[in-house]
């Protein structure tokens, strides 16, 4: 700054003791744009770019194909089944941790954050262990003709257990938060227990556990490290949208592989963007954990 | 269950009692749920390498394939963890101190790696430094081969961590008052002191967690490496990836081996890293 010109006429202002200087503004602005452009807005680019690469026809083609379509119904199938069931998991878990008082609480929510720090490579290899042909149930199952890994119920499991604590994680803080002298209230004015839990509880935490259930859909339909380990990738039968895009990749069908691919993706955008409105719009009956 | 009657209750020395109904029903299924989907699994990974014997075990997991692998694993995690805890602080002071034209979808867009599958990322990452890529082509010319590299495995476990220290930072760093910081520049600090001496460390603590959990998930990331590791083995081949080739050889007990190693030597670290961060924490 010169002294020819007086700073307060130059500026509206002048600086907070606590501003960045300018200079440092623009330059830490322009370095995290980069990072962020670079990271994230050119790999979205570019799924979408290769996906019509040769034109939307060719990208409708690739994901009207018969494998494409069986893949989108195994991983819808999958979804269907994995997420209500750890939707249930996730009510009846934070129902005993944030209305009652009992040793070992915080140990039980750790183990239910568990699944979270273990590899997705590792979540599938836990059940080829359990259920695979030279698993500890193998030869049991083989004898009674069940399939569970290179089959449907495999790739259920796998995905159960990788989204298992979404729900859980949300609604627990949600729920300690919201205390329980209002289902006391309901409960000593006569409510049975189901009446209590659907009338008082549910409207407490719906917004919480829609933002839980979006999460766990998401990574439910987009797994592909554990239900690759359990599936068998047996194309038109047991091979989910991941798994089908991989499959597209490594034959070198790459506008075929990007075209299902960009289907994930849009759920992801889709996914971010009802995430972050229910962030906007309902930050005090989501977990206190995602405002900012 | 009635509200007189669930007065009535003894209350046992592991609980107190309480006026709702449904605990030991609710709290039953938890444990039973937990037990079959969680517990007993993880349960059978931590058996099975055993039937090797301990010195079979050893022999498995010292083969230099697996410590390879793992050297790749931790090593690349850890180097994506430090990338991301330099430009994850310089994305967070931005979004939280500045503004500018569509921040809120800048902020949004943070949160792509939690939302998009990894097999998408991983496709798009391989496609975009491939070496006829958009940017393999240009660090090519520059003499730099990504793909197909460990550098390529950084790549993708940088983007897999990029929300982690992003995420830690914001809120301590929206709630942390400006009053130290104008005590400072009162007492005549410049703005790189103010920020060093006072800033930094409180936000220390949360950017260790935050880069413990962006190291946490890439030591076991899969898809979206896989793609762009080009998978060599001793070179760029990931530890998870092993397991998956161990399995296809019905090597049970050896996939499980490289499994516990993994989960063992994670376990450490994040217990390192929050002692760590506790003692940071407890300094200031």
């Amino acid at each position: 700054m010169s002294n020819v010109t007086a700073p307060s006429l130059v500026l509206p202002h002048p600086r907070a003791a606590t501003a960045d200087h300018p200079l440092a503004r623009v330059l830490l602005t322009i370095a995290g744009a980069f990072f962020i452009a670079l990271f994230l807005l050119l790999p979205l680019i570019a799924i979408f770019a290769q996906a019509l690469k040769d034109g939307v026809g060719a990208a409708v083609a690739a994901i009207t194909e018969p494998d494409a379509l069986s893949a989108i119904r195994m991983t819808l199938i999958a979804a269907v089944i994995a997420v209500p069931l750890n939707v249930m998991f996730g009510l009846t878990a934070s129902w005993a941790i944030s209305k009652f008082d009992f040793r070992g609480k915080s140990f039980l929510i750790t183990l239910i954050d568990l699944p979270f720090s273990v590899s997705p490579v590792i979540s599938g290899l836990v059940y080829v262990l359990l259920f695979g042909m030279m698993g500890w149930f193998g030869p049991w199952l083989r004898d009674h003709d069940i399939k569970i890994i290179f089959a449907l119920p495999g790739i259920v499991l796998a995905t159960m257990f990788v989204t298992f604590p979404f729900v859980a994680r949300e609604l627990i803080p949600l729920m300690s938060d919201q205390g329980r002298d209002e289902e006391e209230a309901a409960t000593s004015l006569g409510a049975s227990g189901w009446q209590t839990f659907r009338r008082v509880t549910l409207p407490n935490i719906k917004w919480g556990l829609l933002y839980g259930v979006l999460l766990c859909n998401a990574r439910a339909m987009g797994e592909f490290g554990a239900v690759s380990v359990v599936s068998g990738h047996i194309r038109g039968q047991t091979n989910t949208m991941p798994l089908h895009i991989e499959v597209l990749y490594n034959d070198y069908q790459f506008v075929a592989a990007f075209a299902v691919a960009s289907l994930l993706a849009l759920l992801a955008l889709v996914t971010l963007a009802v995430k972050t409105f229910l962030e906007w719009h309902y930050a005090d009956e989501i977990a206190a954990v995602h405002k900012h | 269950m009635s509200f007189a009657g669930a007065l009535a209750l003894p209350s046992t020395a592991w609980r107190t009692r309480s006026a709702l109904p449904g605990f030991g029903l609710s709290l039953g299924f938890t444990l039973f749920y937990l037990s079959a989907v969680v517990l007993i699994p993880l349960a059978a990974l931590i058996i099975r390498p055993w039937e090797l014997g301990w010195s079979g075990f050893v022999e498995e997991v010292t083969a230099p394939r697996v410590l390879a692998a793992l050297k790749l694993s931790f090593g690349a995690a850890a180097v994506g963890a430090v990338l991301n805890t330099i430009f994850g602080l310089i994305v967070a002071w931005v979004l939280v101190r500045y503004s500018f034209p569509l921040k809120r979808l800048v902020d949004a867009l943070v949160d792509l790696p939690f939302a998009l599958p990894t097999a998408v990322a991983g496709i798009a990452l391989s496609s975009l430094y491939a070496p006829n890529g958009w940017l393999g082509r240009p660090l090519l010319a520059l003499g730099i081969k990504a793909a197909y590299t460990p550098l390529g495995v950084v790549i993708a476990l940088t983007f897999i961590g990029l929300p982690f220290v992003v995420r830690t930072l914001q809120p301590v760093l929206s709630d942390l008052s400006r009053d130290h910081e104008e005590a400072a520049a009162t007492l005549g600090a410049s703005r790189l002191q103010a920020f060093r001496r006072v800033v930094f460390p409180a936000l220390l603590p949360a950017l260790i967690t935050g880069a413990a959990l962006a190291f946490a998930r890439a030591v076991g990331e899969y898809g979206s490496v896989i793609f762009i590791a080009g998978n060599l083995p001793l070179r760029s081949e990931i530890a998870p990836l092993l397991i998956i080739i161990k399995l296809e050889e019905f090597d049970y007990a050896g996939a499980a081996a490289v499994g516990v190693v993994m989960l063992g030597v994670s376990f450490l670290i994040l217990l390192l890293l929050n002692g760590l961060q506790a003692f940071v924490a407890r300094q200031r």
